[in-house]
């Protein structure tokens, strides 16, 4: 329970090498007095992509908010050499954890410009020319309320709250649940583009993004990391795949139909 | 018809009042999901150091009036920072055990004015334009109805523009929305707690003083005995909505007084009824989201 | 105290131990039984010898007390209900039972049995409305009801409470041996039965499976609605027995007093309930009957601390806090809050458990074992409150 060393599956994965931005381990998490996650080891790659799998309800969600705080959690994790799990959830963050939840959780009753002014995170310079040039709908609609928006929309203002300031590291939880194919492809290009400027802890069932964007990948099972690897190595083992995510790599989606919502 | 005028004003005067506590318990309760059973110590403590105020420089002068507005708000807002800081804190996120401490801390404080000011009302005057009346649409509307009403309204518009234009109004209406992704953003919301507190301690003090105007005197159980139907206020206009409060704090005035008057004094019992009514038709109040 | 948790724990622990505790309450029903034929003191503790009826009234006074205590418990312990409107069935039993008395002329026992129906009626209906919200809404709108209850009694429809002055008990139709100062020492044999009957209906209706089930609601409600239990009716099942037990100390309280005051119904004395249980220990059947004993017995002597000449002769800020017992017992109760999580419950526990750690030869300080805990000192019922 308590070692310190990833299972054995990570000696697979020997490409993390490079010191890693954020280090994860014996990672355990309640929820309202059950433990929803009760041992995870993860590293994210000091660079690009980094992928967090599983079936649905396997505790990807859940260590996201651990690693931020939001839940109670016991465990290391280190960002930088310094350790998070002391420090309540606001600190963690202002150390540079960017954060896009899953669901969005855009603030509904206020308008996408105050969405945006309530992300500036002290101690950070605020990067409106890259979140506008990213996304050029949010400056027109700066007046409307969040709540109004289509779901791809508030997808948008979700990413540019935490692409808003400097990060050592982006936790992006499902980011293209729910969305329509066109707004995938927008959606992971701006995530290609954000992990040029930090490094991303991604949890994703869209196969194809994972493909596209994610270089490492980490899969969990109630609860617990049981394989770590090149994204690449466990996309291209059918068994694995079949095994861990319960699906065929080729089928690109784990299981899960996508919402056909219309966009705006 | 005279009648009906007076109701009205004479209504939306003790809904005035009741806005001033309801509006503090609210947006309390919204942010910090916090029960406040102290926040009508807030009120009596402003009433009571006005009161002190008031006399001290003339109970009968403008001058003496206002300073009691002062420094019933400036109480409120000291006692309620201290409460928020000393007591709620320090059981963060542990809901239940903060309902507790404002209930005793509600008893020990309503038991110590008990024993400085005497458990007797205190009989208030204020400036004798206050206490006459004035002719509206042929009802002698007394005066202090006026101030209650204007001063509220005042607090509506200033709490409505702090919300609306600060960074901190900013942080707390979303904080009522979900709280935890305004921490997740890398907010303290705790100074935002100390803040809710402190503002619906300035209402309360406020409250205080115009309360024990329009009901004439000033006793340790005054704001304990408001709070009850400021809870009412709440939950019928929706926990944590601003607006609700204000519409539902003049509803049941309103009610209250109609039913005093035409329904043989049945004004609390309408009260509850509509409040069960609301809970059966509409359990999360008139302008509450659904939890 | 029939529940598994204890049995394991009797296992755990060896038996002649467990027996010499399964000894205790019957015991100490006996002695209490004895105290009017008894002349003890304890000075600073009682008011008099035990067989005094100022001391056997303070001392029945408490018992009515524990027990009322003991079916808020229900609410607050064992189905995580935060009510602020108990005192509403406590004030009705009293004055109900002297309404019909003096108004229909009945008995006293048929009287008992139309006040304990009423009481079925009125907590099944105000019960359905108040449980569509949860948590502190909850808390709110059973206050708004006690509240128009404490309205009604003091505004006295019909001239039948007596309003401020509060409701006579109708003498003509209770035994006579119920009735007078001399008798106190029967009053006091009722309320003892009153509470050893509380006490069994409150651990009958904790170790059914309503009560299991509510204690797994308050734990986690929607995996109780998967398992396809209603936990609205379950919960309302609670909320009845422990408003029924709360009209029938009423009852008691109607004969114990002569009479019925507006006090009994408002909102301060829920939040004396409410203190009792908490400074007992939430989630602990002992602990409410200590909480509430003790805060009986301390209020009786703060108030006669606030009476006495020296207090008088103090200065100001201190003669003020110290004549008033309502200012000790809050800020007591807030300290207890703060700084002593579980009561006097949860602290006797910790410290029990600290010594049989140290029987076993375990160091100290280690993590609290789930099977340490017996039912006197549930913790995890002090969690839940704590959600």
């Amino acid at each position: 329970m308590t070692s310190a060393s990833p299972c054995e599956d990570t000696r697979a994965g020997a490409s993390l090498t490079a010191e890693p931005v954020l280090r994860v381990r014996d990672l355990q998490a309640h929820v309202a007095g059950q433990q929803v996650v009760e041992h995870v080891d993860l590293d994210v790659a000091p660079v690009g992509v980094t992928a967090l799998l599983g079936r649905n309800g396997v505790g990807k969600t859940s260590t996201i908010k651990a690693i931020l705080g939001l839940v109670g959690r016991s465990g290391t994790v280190e960002l930088d050499g310094t350790d998070l799990v002391p420090l309540p959830t606001h600190l963690v963050v202002r150390r540079g954890v960017g954060y896009v939840p899953e669901d969005r959780e855009v603030f509904a009753g206020l308008t996408v410009r105050d969405n945006l002014r309530l992300a500036e995170r002290r101690g950070s310079t605020h990067h409106y020319d890259l979140v506008y040039d990213l996304f050029p709908e949010l400056h027109q609609r700066g007046g409307q309320a969040a709540g109004t928006l289509s779901g791809g929309q508030q997808q948008m203002v979700s990413l540019a709250r935490a692409l808003l300031n400097d990060n050592q590291v982006l936790l992006v939880d499902e980011p293209t649940k729910g969305l329509a194919p066109r707004l995938v492809a927008e959606v992971s290009r701006v995530l290609a583009r954000a992990a040029q400027v930090a490094p991303v802890l991604l949890v994703e069932q869209n196969l194809q993004v994972v493909r596209d964007l994610a270089q490492h990948a980490v899969v969990l099972t109630d609860g617990r990391s049981v394989h770590h690897g090149p994204a690449a190595d466990l996309l291209a083992d059918d068994e694995l795949t079949q095994r861990l995510l319960g699906v065929h790599a080729d089928t690109g989606d784990q299981g899960r139909p996508a919402d056909p919502e219309a966009p705006a | 018809m005279s009648t009906v005028v007076l109701l009205l004003f004479t209504g939306v005067g003790l809904g005035a009042i009741y806005f001033l506590v309801a509006s503090g318990l609210s947006l309390i309760y919204g942010l910090m999901h916090v029960l406040n059973f102290a926040h009508g110590v807030f009120l009596s403590l402003g009433a009571f150091l006005g009161f002190e105020v008031a006399s001290r420089l003339g109970a009968t002068t403008w001058t003496g009036f206002a300073a009691s507005l002062l420094v019933g708000a400036l109480a409120g807002a000291v006692f309620a920072a201290l409460t928020e800081r000393l007591l709620v804190q320090r059981l963060y996120e542990r809901h239940i055990e903060q309902v507790l401490v404002t209930v005793g801390l509600g008893l020990a404080a309503v038991a110590l004015f008990d024993g400085i000011w005497g458990t007797d009302p205190r009989f208030i005057s204020g400036p004798a334009w206050m206490g006459r009346t004035t002719s509206v649409l042929g009802a002698n509307v007394p005066n202090d109805r006026f101030v209650a009403i204007l001063v509220a309204a005042l607090v509506l518009l200033g709490m409505v523009l702090f919300l609306q234009r600060t960074r901190y109004g900013m942080i707390i209406r979303a904080g009522v929305e979900n709280r935890a992704m305004v921490t997740a953003l890398g907010i303290d919301v705790r100074t935002a707690f100390t803040l809710v507190f402190t503002i619906g301690g300035v209402a309360a003090g406020l409250g205080g003083v115009l309360a024990s105007h329009y009901f004439g005197y000033v006793s340790p159980l005054l704001g304990q005995t408001l709070l009850i139907f400021a809870f009412i206020v709440t939950v019928i206009g929706g926990l944590g909505s601003l607006t609700g409060a204000a519409i539902a704090s003049v509803l049941v005035a309103l009610l209250q007084q109609f039913a005093n008057y035409y329904l043989a004094g049945t004004g609390d019992l309408a009260v509850v009824v509509l409040l069960a009514v609301v809970l059966l038709t509409r359990p999360s109040g008139l302008m509450g989201r659904r939890a | 105290m029939s529940s598994s948790t204890s049995a394991t724990g009797t296992a755990y622990r060896g038996g002649a131990r467990a027996w010499v505790r399964r000894l205790v309450p019957p015991a100490l029903v006996v002695l209490l039984a004895c105290l009017p034929l008894l002349d003890l003191r304890l000075p600073g503790v009682l008011p008099g010898p035990t067989y005094t009826p100022g001391t056997l009234h303070l001392l029945a006074l408490a018992m009515v007390m524990a027990a009322l205590a003991l079916s808020y418990h229900l609410l607050l312990g064992v189905a995580g209900l935060l009510s602020f409107g108990h005192a509403l069935y406590f004030g009705l039993g009293a004055y109900l039972l002297g309404i019909v008395m003096s108004e229909l002329g009945l008995g006293l026992l048929p009287s008992v049995l139309v006040v304990l129906l009423v009481g079925v009626a009125v907590s099944l209906a105000l019960g359905a409305v108040s449980l569509r919200v949860t948590g502190i809404p909850f808390a709110m709108v059973t206050l708004a009801f006690a509240q128009a209850g404490s309205v009604l009694v003091r505004r006295d429809p019909g001239r039948v409470t007596g309003g401020e002055e509060g409701l006579r008990l109708p003498t003509e139709q209770v035994p006579d041996a119920l009735v007078g100062v001399a008798d106190t020492r029967n009053l006091y044999w009722l309320a003892l039965a009153a509470l050893v009957l509380a006490f069994l209906l409150v651990s009958w209706v904790q170790g059914s499976r309503a009560g299991h089930v509510a204690e797994a609601v308050r734990e986690n409600e929607l995996r109780v609605r998967v398992l396809g239990m209603r936990p609205f009716l379950v919960k309302l099942a609670i909320f009845v027995a422990a408003s029924v037990i709360a009209v029938g100390m009423g009852m008691v309280h109607l004969l114990l007093n002569s009479g019925a005051v507006p006090h009994i119904v408002s909102a301060e004395l829920t939040i004396s309930l409410l203190l009792m249980v908490v400074i007992g220990g939430v989630g602990s059947r002992w602990g409410a009957v200590a909480g509430a004993v003790l805060y009986v017995l301390l209020n009786q002597r703060l108030t006669v601390l606030a009476q006495a000449p020296w207090v008088h002769d103090l200065p100001a800020p201190l003669r003020i806090p110290l004549s008033e017992p309502l200012f000790i017992l809050g800020t007591l109760f807030v300290l207890v809050v703060m700084f002593l999580p579980g009561g006097l419950a949860g602290t006797v526990g910790r410290l029990r458990r600290r010594q049989e750690r140290a029987d076993r030869g375990e160091p100290p300080g280690g993590a609290d074992r789930l099977e340490d805990v017996d039912d006197e000192q549930q913790v995890p019922a002090a969690d839940g409150a704590r959600r």
